[in-house]
Formats: structure tokens, sequence, C-alpha cells
């Protein structure tokens, strides 16, 4: 059983040069930052080192940080520019029984992000799920599609988006009450 | 109902208009689509189950459309699943009737304001007969919507469909 | 010359009556052997997750209900624990029994409710009228409680909306009386029943370490040998003072891990599930249930991810606070969600009709895949 602290030191030294941060002022848990185009890498030790053994992915969930600069656009609704969209996974290690959270963050306008659908199966629908609803893109995942809304929205539009504005119609059906 | 009970029990004739004739089959042998949406379909399933027992009013649950009277929208009624709802109903025979159970297939229920993917009551694409409300309605109350729709198709005249 | 063949695209739903809801899946078939499926979903997504951003903590509640509706009440319990942990609120002793309580016979309703349409999909009409039966008393108790039937909005941040009826502790051990000898005769009815083995054991065979890398929990993950129950392996409320078994699959008339061992595993649990009824009955305190209920419910900024042992696996809310009333994200992590995402994996080889046994045994609530 390890601490959030070990667990970010051990990436800390096994990967030199990558960008990994520990905000540990969390109330409840300490999340460890890392580069989103290393997460692949990361959670591949992750789960194969000996010290930490994640074998299970508890959740993956995509967030817009909504962190940007909030302008209005023609119509006065409000869309927002710059910032984050984050990417986070809660890792459980179901023979040492310890927990940890990572976060990936990659800028609003190109949100892209190592998939770990290879490293866990259990990522693969999450992370269809964080691109439908946040417009994650997954990088390598090999079936990136929409999984809740239809196939057929519009594209770009991501619902779970701050700044997400609903169609007036969707397939001749009026969509507002 | 009530119409020909205990008429036949000396062999008599029977002498009925055969709009009444007609509508009283057809009224006591509603076969719904057994087709379930989301948490309505449960209290959906407890009716016909054991302690509220549909089949004593006739209804029974028929999985293709191709042979079902009556459709029941059990639940919420999403963009995704609009279409399929629609070509389900157009792949009834006449007549064919429609009970729309619970407030998200009435109107959009809990979901009438922030439900991007939700259409706000199955009436906007198909015609409804009995509206019963309730999130989810009791299953006495689907029995009472089921009753009211077999009141409406006793009324009905062979020229024009009422229901 | 050989004779052209080629695979059958058959598509099963979304309106189907053994997809348990509206549920679609793309069968590739080569004959009657199953080359692939392809499971889309997304028929009944109701935005949970956006009507969380724009309603406040408490306002939530109503919306867990109706995800999983078959297990409303322990949707409830997860979600206000999270919230509860996040704010750092202890509860009264009588509020964690009273939620024990409920969530255990949440367990029973919902475990009756898989059987019964497990058997239905598998032609065995009876037994599926006979647990609707017995559910309706427990649906009764709770009525009596909450004056719902199905979705109950029960539990709340620091208390619940009502303290139990006055008869609710006498109903709940008469239950308990009425039910066990019922497992008994579900047993004989259905669990042995030749033909019932015939299509369920040996088929879908799911090993363990596949079922760990796929995230799979609950019934099914103890089905495939694993033993392992959030309520004794990462324990919450007060579930570490009550005294009971994980029954786990051991493949008694197949292979560990088939359809039988998962359907044998919920009966198992509907027993464990009395027994810590039994115990939270008899130690069951007086007192107020509200006492500690906050007034304004604004947790301070951070995140919190909380599970809990759902009748169908684990059951995770994510909340990201930002310091105001409402959640800033709420991310459900649901098991069936996740138990489905094996269904390919499992299917592979066996006949179309098998797949049918398959999904039956996999127990997925639709309203909980798509939110």
């Amino acid at each position: 059983m390890k601490k959030a602290e070990e667990i970010f030191e051990l990436i800390k030294s096994s990967f030199p040069g990558v960008t990994v941060e520990l905000s540990a002022d969390m109330p409840t848990e300490p999340i460890i930052s890392v580069d989103p185009l290393k997460v692949h890498e990361i959670c591949k030790f992750l789960r194969d080192n000996e010290d930490c053994k994640f074998d299970s992915l508890m959740n993956l969930s995509g967030v817009d940080d909504a962190n940007g600069e909030k302008i209005k656009d023609e119509d006065d609704s409000e869309i927002i520019k710059g910032g984050t969209l984050s990417v986070y996974y809660h890792l459980h290690s179901m023979s040492l029984n310890h927990k940890i959270t990572l976060r990936a963050s990659a800028p609003r306008e190109n949100p892209e992000v190592e998939s770990v659908d290879n490293v866990w199966k259990a990522a693969d629908w999450h992370e269809r799920e964080a691109y439908d609803m946040c417009g994650i893109k997954f990088l390598n995942h090999y079936d990136l599609r929409r999984i809740l809304m239809p196939y057929d929205w519009e594209d770009g539009s991501y619902p779970l988006r701050k700044d997400y504005k609903n169609p007036e119609f969707y397939n001749g059906m009026k969509v507002p009450y | 109902m009530g119409l020909l009970d205990k008429e036949f029990s000396d062999g008599n004739i029977v002498i009925a208009k055969t709009e009444d004739l007609f509508n009283w089959a057809r009224l006591s042998s509603l076969w719904q689509l057994s087709f379930g949406l989301a948490c309505c379909a449960i209290e959906m399933m407890a009716t016909s189950a054991s302690h509220y027992d549909f089949d004593r009013f006739g209804v029974m649950p028929r999985p293709t459309p191709r042979q079902a009277d009556v459709i029941i929208i059990s639940g919420t009624v999403t963009l995704k699943m609009a279409t399929r709802i629609k070509r389900l109903y157009e792949q009834m025979p006449d007549p064919k009737y429609i009970i729309s159970m619970g407030s998200c297939a009435n109107c959009g229920g809990p979901y009438w304001e922030h439900g991007y993917h939700v259409l706000k009551g199955v009436d906007r694409i198909i015609p409804v007969d009995v509206y019963v409300p309730g999130c989810p309605p009791r299953p006495e109350a689907l029995l009472e919507g089921l009753l009211k729709l077999q009141e409406k198709i006793k009324n009905e005249s062979l020229r024009t469909k009422t229901a | 010359m050989a004779l052209r063949t080629e695979e059958l695209i058959l598509n099963v739903g979304p309106q189907h009556p053994s997809t348990h809801g509206v549920l679609r899946l793309e069968v590739e078939l080569e004959g009657e052997l199953v080359v692939k499926v392809k499971p889309h979903i997304g028929y009944l997504h109701r935005c949970f997750e956006k009507h969380a951003e724009a309603m406040t903590y408490p306002q939530v509640i109503p919306y867990t209900d109706r995800m999983d509706y078959l297990a409303s009440m322990y949707n409830n319990f997860g979600y206000v624990i999270a919230v509860e942990k996040l704010m750092g609120i202890e509860v009264p002793e009588r509020v964690e029994y009273i939620r024990v309580i409920m969530g255990e016979l949440q367990r029973i309703a919902s475990h009756m409710v898989a059987l019964g349409t497990y058997g239905l999909d598998l032609g065995a009409f009876t037994p599926f009228l006979y647990l609707f039966r017995d559910r309706e008393k427990i649906l009764t108790m709770f009525e009596m409680t909450c004056g719902a039937r199905l979705l109950y909005n029960y539990m709340w941040v620091g208390g619940l909306s009502h303290d139990l009826h006055p008869d609710f502790v006498r109903l709940a051990r008469e239950f308990i009386q009425y039910f066990r000898p019922n497992i008994v005769e579900l047993n004989n009815l259905l669990t042995y029943n030749k033909i019932f083995i015939e299509r369920t054991a040996h088929i879908g065979i799911l090993p363990a370490d596949t079922a760990i890398n796929y995230g799979i929990t609950g019934p099914m993950l103890r089905a495939s040998g694993v033993n392992w129950d959030l309520r004794k392996n990462d324990t919450y409320s007060i579930y570490n003072r009550f005294d009971f078994d994980i029954p786990v699959g051991q493949g008694h008339v197949g292979t560990v891990g088939d359809c039988w061992d998962r359907y044998y595993v919920r009966v198992l649990e509907m027993e464990q599930s009395m027994r810590i009824l039994e115990q939270a009955l008899d130690q069951l305190p007086e007192g107020d249930i509200n006492s500690d209920l906050p007034k304004r419910i604004k947790p301070p900024v951070g995140t919190v991810y909380q599970r809990v042992e759902n009748p169908k696996g684990e059951l995770g809310y994510f909340i990201i606070s930002d310091g105001s009333l409402n959640p800033f994200r709420v991310k459900v992590r649901g098991p069936s969600f996740v138990n489905l995402s094996v269904i390919n994996e499992l299917s592979r080889g066996h006949l179309i009709a098998d797949l049918i046994a398959i999904l039956g045994s996999i127990d997925i609530v639709l309203g909980e895949i798509d939110r």
C-alpha cells in the first residue's frame, strides 16, 4: 500500500523530463497531473510496476474546466476561448489496495490525450463517452466515435462543454420544450 | 364490456349492431406491443405480473408490432429513439392505439428544461389516445388509463375512428 | 465450384423483448455462430450529467433515482455519501442503519427482477410471476416509508426524508421469514432445472483476469471467482459492523464464470442481504434522523470519488465542486455501462440463442448505461 506522494515520486524519478505535478491541497484526494501525450506510457508503467500494480481503472471522466476567457458572441450567448479540458483517471490496485487520481489537461482548441484502452480495456467506452460529451480526442483509440448521442449529431457539438448551445431542431423534431 | 354477458347461456340469438360487436371485440383483447423504454416500463411489468394482472383486461404482450393493437410508451423518449418509435408505430396495423405512460412521455417530465437529448412529449411524433400522468404512474393508474381507452373504443363508429 | 457464403448482420433491438430496455446489438453471424457483437447504446440518454450541473446538490438526488431505476435507493445512497464525504458531515447512527436496511432490501428487490426476467428470457415464465409477487412486498414497505413505489428520493445529504413507519420493522422481519423458503422454492423451480442448466452452464465464460481488465464489478466479477465486494474491501457507511459472506462462483454445474454462476451468485447474495438485514434490524438504534441536516449544502472546492456496491456492481460518483451551490461536474461510473462492454468477448463463438442467455446474465439497466 502506497500513498499518492510516494507514487508521485516514483513517477517523477521514472520519467525524467516529463511534467508531473501533485496537487495535495484538495480536501479529499490528492491529484497527480500528467502530460496528456505521455499518459499511455505512465499508465502502462503504473499497471506493470511491482510497487504499483494498478490493475483496475475505476473511472475515467472528461471534464470541461471552463478556465478560459469567456466572451460574448453575436447572439449574446457566452462562448469560452482558451483554457483546458481535462481527463481524470481513477486507478485502483486490487492486489495492493491503494488508489490514485491522475489528471491530464489538454488545451481546449486542440484537446488531444493519449488513449489508454490497450492498458485497461475498461477505458474503451469511457473514452468514447468523454469524446462524445466533451470532445476530447483520444489518440490511437481504435474506434473513436460517438457513443451516447446519435451518430449523425452535429459535428463539433459536445453537450457537456460549458458553452454548449442546444440546436433548435434535430431531424425535424423540435428540441426545446 | 357487459354488452354480451350471460346472453349466450340459453342458446339465444343475440341481435347487436356490427359497430358494437366490433368495438366490443376490439376493446376486450387489446394486445400491447411488448416494449419498454425506461423506469415506467418496470411499473408496466409490475402491472402485467402477478399482483395487478393486466391479463384480466385482455391485455397481452406481443413482441411484434405487426400483431399489436396498442403501444404503451412507457418512459422517456429520446431523440435517438424517437425515429424508431415512429417506425414501430407505422408498422402496426390499423386500428391502433397509443397510451402515453408517465410524465416523460407526456411532456418530457423532469427532463423538460435541460434535456438536450429528450423529446418533450411523444405526441410531437405520433398521436396519443390516453395520457397517464405520474412519475412513474402506479399500476392502478395505468389500469385506469386502459379503462379510459376501452371507453373510448366503445364509442367508436365504423365510419370514423375517433380514438 | 464452391458456394459463395457471407456473414449475416442481424440487428437485435432497440425494440426486442430480451434486451431489457432499448439496447441495440449489431450481431455478425456465421450461420448460427456469433462472430462479433457490437452494442449500440444511447437510446435512453437522458442527460443526467448536464442536469446535475444545472441543479443544486439536493436537487440532483431525484435524478439519481432515475438512473438505475431498479435500485433507486442505492443510487441515492452513493450520491449522498459522496457529498457528505466532500463536506465532511457525520450522520446520526439511526440514519446509517436505516440506509443499510433500505439498501439491502433494494438489493433483494433488484436481484428479484434480474432473476425473474432472466428466467423469462430463457422461457421460464413462472419464476417471474413468483418473484414479482414477492417484490411487491418490498415495494409496499418502501411505499409506507416514503410514499413511492419505484423512485424514492429517500436519502438526503445528512439525513433521510422520512423516519421509518412504526410497522416497518415488524414487516421487514415478516418478510425475511416469508422469503427464506421462497428461495428454496426458486432453486427447485429454476436453479436446478435441467433445461435451465443446459441453457446456462458452460455458456459465456468470463475469466477473472479479463474481468478485471475490463473493469467488471459486482456479481459478475464474483461469479468469475474473484472475492471482491466493496462492502468489505473498500467499506463505507457501517458495513464493517455486520457479519456476512461474499458468495463467489464455483462452477457447481459448469465452469467458473459461466452464466449459471452469474445467476447463482445473485441467488446467494439475496440470502446474505437478509443476514445483514436481520442484524441491522436487531441493532437499530432510536434517535432523531434529521438532527444534523445542514441548512445549506455548499461543499468546499475539491473533488471526490466515492464508490458503493450497487446490486449490479461498483457505482461510482465523481463530483467536482467549485464551492458554489451547484456541482461543477458529476460523472457517474455506472456498473452496467462497464459490464456491458465485455459482451463481445463473452459471446464470440456461441450460438445466437446463447447470446440472449449471456445478455440476461449481465443484468443491465439501460437507464444507467445511457444516463
